[in-house]
Formats: C-alpha cells, sequence, structure tokens
C-alpha cells in the first residue's frame, strides 16, 4: 500500500511517501522557516521528482502531536485538506512514537524528548519485542508533558539502557548528564529529530490494525489545554485578554 | 435547477479562518453563492469575553473538513467541478489563518486546482456584490467589524486605496469594550445596538474623536475612555446610570464619526456609490444613519445581509473570482500574513 506521510510537529519539516516496503521518497529539512512555507513546496518537488499519481495514495499519515500547538496544526490542517480532495483516511501516529520507531529493533529503551517549554518535556519510553520474525513496539510509558527531573527519576529505576532523542536533547543534554544514574546514549544526528519515513513505516503499522480515522475527524493530540483554559480553570480572572 | 457547471462557468471554493469563524463556500461566475457554511465559535470565547486565539485555532482545525464538505455538497458539486480554491491569508489571527491555508494549499494542490489567497478585507468589501448586482467600481466604503475600520476608495475590481483607518481600537472593539463595562458582555456590537433603541441617544453628550493628521483616520480609544470615565463618575457620585441611554449615546458618537468622515470622502472623491460592509455594518442605528445621509445627497447606498456582514466565506469566493479573472495565482508556499495590508500581495 502507499502510504504519503507528514510531521511538521517540531523544527523539522519531513514528507515521505512509503509504497509497500520500501521508501519512495523522504524529504527532511531541519531549517528555520515555517512549515506553512516548506511542508507543501516539498510535497510538490517530490509529488514533481518521483511522478507520483496522487490518486494511487491510500492513506495519509502525520505525526499528530505533541509538538509545537502551530507546527501541529500545519501539519493535520495539511493532512485533512489532502483527505479531503484523495478522499482517503488519517493514521494519527503519535509524535513521540514516530520519533521511537526510528529505532526499530533496538535492545535499548527509547526516549524521544521533545522541548516542551516551562522545564518541561514531552516523552515517552519505548522498548521493542520480538515477536517471530518481527519486533513490536511496546509502550513503557505513553507520550505525555513531564519535568525532566520527574521523567529522570522514573528512567533510574529501569535496568536497561537508554537512548535519547529529539530535540529535546540540546535544552536538557547536561540535566541528562547529571542526572542519570543509568547507561544512557544520545542518538546520532541521521536518527535524532522527526522523520517522515518512520512515522509512515509506523503508521502503517497503526493501519493495519484498524487504527485510522476519516479525514474530518482528525485533529492533533497537544497534551497540553490552551494558557486561557488553563488559567480559567485555575481559576485566574481571564477578563484582561485582549479582544482581538 | 438549472445545470450549475456549465463548462463556462467559474466555481470557486473559498475557505475563511481568520478569525474566530470557520467558513467554507460555493459561489459561481463571482456574484451568485451556491452554498455559504459557517461554523462560529462565539459561544466558546464567549466564556473569556473575547476571542482566544489558540482556542479558535484549535476549533478551526476541529470543524474545516465538515464545513467544507459541507458547502460542495449544499452547492451541489464535487470538488471536480470546482475551477480554483481561495483562501483568505490575512489580515487575521495568524494561528486561525494557518489551518485554512494550510487545507487549501493541500486541497489545491491534491484536486490540481488553482489557488488564489484573498485579502480578509476585500473579501467583506466584495460581498456588497453578492445581493447588489448592478454595483460595480468606483464607489468608496466603509469596512468596519471587531479587528478593521478602513475607508476605503474602491477603484476597480482588486484595485483599493485606504484613505482612513483606525489609529487605535476598531470601531467593533469599542463595541466590545464598552459593552463589557456597562455589563452587558460579548460579543458587544448586537447588544448594544439592541438595548440602544430603548436609549435615549441625546442623553449623553461623548466626544466625537478627531485625528490632526488624516481628517479620514478614526480613532475610538478616547471615546471609549470617555464613556469608562462617565461610568466611575457616576458610580462615585452614587448615580444609578440608565444603560439604554450610556449605549445609544455611545452608539451615536461612533455613528456620527463614520458617517461624518464617509460623507466628507464621498464630497472629495465625487463617489456616486458608497457602500459599509464588516459586522459592525449590520448594526441598525449605522444603517439608518448612512440610508439618511446618502439620501440626502442622492448617493447610491449599499450593504450585504447581516449573514455576509459577519465573517463568511462567500465574500471570499467573490473576491477570490475577480482576482482569479484577473490571473492572480498563489504558490504553495503562500503564507498566513497577520498584518496584511488592503493592495498589497
Amino acid at each position: 500500500m502507499k502510504i504519503l506521510a507528514l510531521d511538521s510537529s517540531g523544527l523539522v519539516a519531513s514528507v515521505a511517501v512509503l509504497d509497500g516496503d520500501t521508501i519512495q521518497s523522504e524529504y527532511t529539512m531541519n531549517y528555520k522557516k515555517t512549515h506553512s512555507q516548506t511542508l507543501l513546496p516539498m510535497l510538490e518537488a517530490v509529488k514533481e521528482l518521483t511522478n507520483l499519481d496522487l490518486s494511487t495514495i491510500e492513506a495519509i499519515a502525520v505525526a499528530a502531536g505533541p509538538g509545537s500547538f502551530t507546527g501541529l496544526r500545519i501539519g493535520s490542517a495539511t493532512a485533512k485538506g489532502l483527505g479531503l480532495a484523495l478522499n482517503t483516511p488519517i493514521i494519527s501516529v503519535p509524535t513521540l512514537e514516530g520519533l521511537a520507531y526510528i529505532f526499530y529493533g533496538s535492545d535499548k529503551i527509547i526516549c524521544p524528548i521533545m522541548d516542551a517549554r516551562r522545564n518541561q518535556v514531552y516523552a515517552g519510553l519505548y522498548s521493542f519485542e520480538k515477536k517471530g520474525p518481527i519486533y513490536e513496539m511496546t509502550t513503557i510509558k505513553g507520550q505525555c508533558a513531564t519535568d525532566i527531573d520527574a521523567l529522570l527519576d522514573e528512567i533510574n529505576k529501569l535496568d536497561t539502557d537508554v537512548m535519547f532523542l529529539g530535540d529535546g536533547v540540546p535544552v536538557f543534554e547536561q540535566t541528562i548528564k547529571e542526572k542519570c544514574k543509568i547507561g544512557f546514549s544520545f542518538a546520532p544526528a541521521h536518527m535524532n529529530r522527526q522523520r517522515a519515513g518512520a512515522v509512515a513505516a509506523y503508521g502503517r503499522v497503526l493501519y493495519e490494525a484498524g487504527k485510522y480515522e476519516s479525514a474530518a475527524e482528525h485533529a492533533p493530540e497537544y497534551l497540553r489545554l490552551s494558557q486561557a483554559e488553563r488559567e480559567r480553570m485555575e481559576g485566574i480572572d481571564t477578563s484582561c485578554i485582549s479582544v482581538r | 435547477m438549472e445545470s450549475i457547471n456549465n463548462k463556462e462557468d467559474v466555481l470557486i471554493l473559498a475557505i475563511e479562518s481568520s478569525c474566530d469563524e470557520t467558513a467554507a463556500a460555493v459561489v459561481k461566475n463571482g456574484r451568485e453563492v451556491l452554498s455559504n457554511i459557517i461554523f462560529s465559535q462565539i459561544d466558546l470565547h464567549t466564556l473569556y469575553g473575547g476571542v482566544v486565539p489558540e482556542i479558535a485555532s484549535r476549533k478551526h482545525i476541529e470543524k474545516i473538513n465538515q464545513v467544507i464538505e459541507q458547502a460542495l455538497k449544499e452547492a451541489g458539486v464535487t470538488l471536480d467541478d470546482i475551477t480554483a480554491i481561495a483562501v483568505t491569508y490575512g489580515p487575521g489571527l495568524v494561528g486561525a489563518l494557518l489551518v485554512g491555508v494550510s487545507a487549501a494549499k493541500a486541497i489545491a494542490f491534491a484536486a490540481g486546482k488553482p489557488l488564489v489567497g484573498v485579502h480578509h478585507i476585500e473579501g467583506h468589501i466584495c460581498a456588497n456584490y453578492i445581493e447588489n448586482k448592478e454595483l460595480e467600481p468606483p464607489f468608496g466604503c466603509l469596512v468596519v467589524s471587531g479587528g478593521h475600520s478602513h475607508l476605503v476608495r474602491v477603484k476597480d475590481y482588486g484595485e483599493y486605496e485606504i484613505i482612513g483607518r483606525t489609529r487605535d481600537d476598531a470601531a467593533g472593539e469599542a463595541f466590545d469594550k464598552v459593552a463589557r463595562a456597562i455589563g452587558l458582555g460579548y460579543p458587544g456590537g448586537p447588544k448594544i445596538d439592541k438595548v440602544s433603541k430603548e436609549g435615549n441617544p441625546d442623553a449623553i453628550h461623548f466626544p466625537r474623536a478627531k485625528v490632526d493628521e488624516n481628517v479620514y483616520d478614526f480613532s475610538f480609544s478616547g471615546l471609549k475612555s470617555a464613556v469608562l470615565n462617565y461610568l466611575n463618575q457616576c458610580e462615585m457620585k452614587g448615580i444609578q446610570i440608565v444603560v439604554p441611554d450610556v449605549a445609544a449615546s455611545f452608539q451615536k458618537s461612533v455613528v456620527d464619526v463614520l458617517v461624518e468622515h464617509s460623507m466628507q470622502a464621498i464630497k472629495e472623491f465625487g463617489f456616486k456609490k458608497f457602500a459599509i460592509a464588516g459586522g459592525v455594518a449590520s448594526n441598525s442605528g449605522l444603517r439608518a444613519a448612512f440610508e439618511d445621509a446618502c439620501a440626502k445627497r442622492k448617493i447610491e447606498f449599499y450593504h450585504p445581509s447581516p449573514i455576509f456582514c459577519t465573517d463568511n466565506a462567500a465574500m471570499i469566493g467573490v473576491a477570490g473570482y475577480y482576482e482569479y479573472i484577473k490571473g492572480v495565482r498563489s504558490g504553495m508556499d503562500l503564507n498566513a500574513v497577520p498584518g496584511l495590508k488592503l493592495g498589497e500581495r
């Protein structure tokens, strides 16, 4: 089957087309330009260079959060537009699971972390279990927003080495080095950020497990309320919010 | 129903998400609205006394496909029948705009249709073409809404010159703030309009602000402060305020300034036709004053129905049509431009 995958959850913009067991194309950029200006032009280039017939796409996989709120919406709105026009379902790939899947088959515990500001990270813990000829990704700790210290406390109770990756690594590298008591390492350059190829490959696993939705239903998973909602729930007066 | 997908016809699928309305429409040949779907988020934002950008953006993404699909369905067309996709790319809330822009680009890309980025204010002005088939440029237009107050010279389709703008608050913003202060709540425009009908517009004299450097510019923050000062003074003196009187007097002050500036522009630029547009254009006091002032000067006066005054996609489809036939096309790198100026690309 053919899956078109997108990831614009962080600084990286990435698009890929999976055809059966191969990535037919993958275009990844880590450059400070808004995803709104890069994502569609990248897709356009991929289509052009590979003579991609869009009508052969059977599903759209998108890194559906957590991540930058705006980045997630650019990815999701793009996926929804594609899904509407091509009449295909959307596979919502949890961002951190998509990141972890880059390390398919690893014997380490995989810990993708994304900078979530306010001294927090979006993180999850994953491992791979061999089931016959394939590996299955299992979730030790599902993706969540957490204080880095709390995450490291939890990691210190594990008995397997941990591999860190994601844009949270440069931000919290020092903290990890100081506080992580078990064996750990940091992923190398070609495996340490979002890759739409991994979103596509893992998206296929989810699709085959029946985990997909209609383009109309799809929405990102932010893992956080908006500031206004948070303050309202905490009883802070929000009536001073600017009108427009 | 006659055949709507005649080969000669230009059908625009338009998308609008610049503030708190998620909207899509199908417009035929720039003047005929085949569908106009609006999902208003107003109830969500009422809790906060105003539009919360992050909440608006989140709601847009939940509703966007549903609204587009319904617009196509109600128009009785499919995406195949559509000639081009038009989308608001500014001005507005950046996160909100990005939802519409991203979805529109993806649809245009996947369906192989041309894309036309539309200016939100141009859309408001073009709303006047929907129900007034004889209206053609040139004419003068006052655009007044929660986010905008512009006096515009419409030279031709797609050709605009801004002759006056607000220096501070938009007219609609002043309505919202005053409504909050007198306990009417959000959104202020319709609520003030309603209670004003029971009040005396001459009960309190609030200032009519002038801007020295440009006679056509507006300033509403002074008026807002004057109302707040009045309320404070009443409170200190223990005087019970008469809400309808305050509302009516405030509204009259806004209307007077808008009408006066517009009439001066009509005189200087020799407009034979004048239109109003934007959310505040559905204010009954404003309409009545303009009808009166224009009739006195034998100027043809135009205004859209309330449904085309508030943010909607039909108006974007109309503006998109005129840009499309002029050959305007947007690329796949089209970005949301929150501070987009009218007449700029």
